[in-house]
């Protein structure tokens, strides 16, 4: 596919999204486009809304009003192919969810095997050369439990990459992890936004976020209260919100 | 239990407990009053006659034999654990000898009959449980996946059929199954009507066992294999079920087990397995206990054989996650 043609067209446009769990809202009218290549980064406070956001984009959850556009898609109830979407979007959560009774290496080839129909060999080669790009190629062979939580995440990250998606999602990444491997997980992401890869992170780095990040979306009670670039969103918040929520976690 | 590292002293090494469980063991053989038995004989150099040895005698034979049984725990506790369990075993199953050979057996009587008891009691009752086994756990499986859809014709179909076969007696179903079904006009024999019970009845409750062994898997491995685009039956298949089927085991095996030892009750359908065999064959000559007894071992050599496969398999599971 020719890049400038990508470049028109937003990959994930969402448009008045609601969601309610019960009777509370969690998500209010959410309007959001979301271009090939660009990194965005979601922050706010717990209970904001920033998970559940992240979550709709690949119908994890669902939504109840308003229209969400995944690669030209609409997520909705009864679609079809909703597996189809999903292989295209890779997705990194807190918890690893790495499949414990298959090797690091089985699990990196479980997507492209068992879906995507690449036979043993390449769904390998191709397996052992992310394995190399995290970092822990030698690894391979091990169960999931025998690695560190650092590994771990490194290794969710190159089972997502196997199936080449065109957007790859990470929620809270680095926030299950103890401190001394925060860092190992955030350079494997760093890199793989130099590679252009579109981005959609919800983390509370925000190193991470001054470095990657070409938009910044505040969220707090399930609304966007704030975007903006990097530079903008840390020097000159316009919120109230924001600007509380920036005391705290910068101080 | 997990064994803290600070050990407390032996219960048997305390003078407290050590005199409350003599006068305990004392009062226990001096109630039952064993002065009439292989003991009272032994003792009679001291006693005299046991059966005039009176109420000194039953002191003297009671005192002597819960010596014996103290000092026997007192030598037991001093040796290693693994030799201790093997010791008791070993005299809790010459205790059990003791208790059949007090019926006075005939054992030339179990020779003759053996033969049969084994090629055919034997051999229908394994064939039996296993084949019911293997149904049972087919429809274990398809009863689970059921009861965790949300397919309204489905779960209502699977939670009926869990409902009626657990509420059941197993031998009521046999009967209901053997007698009611030619009414309805399907003529079955004694054996099928016998596997159909066995594997419906157990079919229901490994049913329950898988569904909760399914339900044990973390949400997050069904969300991440959602995320990679697998549809649910892929998922189920490759990640869910391999993932339970160490938590479904060892539940699992106990129902083996049970199996095994139900099939006994088909034996009210006239086949020719085990408890039907042990019933009949000891009938004319009035040497139920022989055969009883005889049945009882090839039933505990099983299980025994059965609980040792058991263990391997969760052995294996465990060594790969």
């Amino acid at each position: 596919m020719n890049d400038s043609i990508k470049n028109e067209k937003p990959v994930i446009s969402l448009k008045g999204v609601n969601k309610w769990y019960g009777d509370f809202q969690a998500l209010k009218d959410i309007n959001l486009e979301i271009n090939p290549k660009e990194k965005i980064v979601i922050c706010g406070p717990s209970g904001s809304g920033k998970s559940t956001l992240i979550r709709c984009l690949n119908r994890l959850e669902a939504h109840q009003e308003g229209q969400i556009h995944v690669t030209d898609v609409e997520l909705h109830e009864t679609m079809k192919d909703i597996d189809i979407i999903r292989q295209d979007i890779g997705m990194v959560f807190q918890s690893f969810n790495l499949f414990p009774h298959l090797t690091v290496l089985e699990n990196c080839m479980a997507g492209p095997n068992w879906v995507r129909g690449i036979d043993q060999n390449e769904a390998k080669e191709r397996a052992m050369a992310l394995l190399k790009q995290v970092k822990i190629p030698e690894q391979a062979d091990k169960y999931p439990e025998q690695l560190s939580g650092g590994q771990q995440q490194r290794v969710a990250i190159a089972r997502s990459l196997c199936m080449e998606p065109k957007v790859m999602l990470f929620d809270e990444p680095t926030s299950a992890l103890d401190p001394e491997m925060v860092s190992e997980v955030l350079e494997t992401m760093i890199e793989l936004a130099k590679s252009g890869m579109t981005m959609i992170c919800v983390t509370h780095e925000m190193g991470f976020a001054r470095q990657v990040a070409d938009r910044i979306i505040f969220m707090d009670g399930g609304e966007i209260v704030e975007q903006n670039t990097p530079e903008e969103f840390f020097n000159n918040p316009q919120n109230e919100r924001t600007k509380t929520f920036l005391n705290q976690i910068l101080s | 239990m997990f064994v803290d590292t600070v050990v407390e002293d032996k219960a048997l090494h305390k003078p407290a407990f050590l005199i409350g469980l003599s006068v305990t063991v004392l009062a226990f053989f001096f109630a039952f009053n064993f002065t009439n038995t292989i003991f009272g004989e032994f003792l009679s150099p001291v006693i005299g006659n046991p059966e005039e040895s009176g109420l000194f005698g039953r002191l003297v034979v009671s005192f002597v034999l819960s010596v014996i049984f103290v000092l026997n725990l007192l030598a037991i506790s001093l040796t290693r654990i693994k030799v201790q369990i093997f010791i008791v075993w070993i005299e809790l199953f010459l205790l059990f000898l003791a208790f059949a050979y007090s019926f006075d057996l005939k054992l030339s009587f179990i020779q003759s009959r053996i033969g049969l008891m084994i090629s055919k009691g034997l051999f229908t009752t394994i064939y039996i449980s296993a084949v019911s086994i293997v149904i049972a756990t087919a429809i274990a499986i398809v009863g689970a996946i059921a009861k965790l859809s949300n397919n309204g014709f489905a779960y209502a179909i699977a939670s009926f059929y869990t409902s009626l076969f657990r509420g059941l007696p197993l031998l009521l179903q046999v009967y209901l199954i053997y007698k009611g079904l030619p009414q309805l006009g399907f003529m079955v024999d004694a054996i099928p009507s016998g596997i159909a019970a066995l594997s419906l009845c157990y079919g229901a409750y490994m049913t329950e066992i898988f569904r909760a062994g399914i339900q044990s898997i973390p949400r997050g491995q069904w969300e991440a294999s959602r995320a990679l685009g697998f549809k649910s039956s892929l998922i189920l298949r490759k990640i869910i079920l391999p993932q339970s089927i160490p938590i479904i085991v060892p539940p699992t095996g106990n129902q083996f087990i049970a199996m095994l030892k139900d099939s006994s009750l088909v034996s009210v359908l006239g086949i020719w397995e085990l408890m039907y065999l042990a019933k009949t064959l000891g009938q004319r000559d009035f040497r139920h206990m022989e055969m009883l007894l005889t049945a009882a071992m090839i039933y505990w050599g099983l299980t025994i054989i059965l609980e040792m496969i058991q263990a391997r398999i969760e052995r294996k599971y465990q060594q790969k996650t």
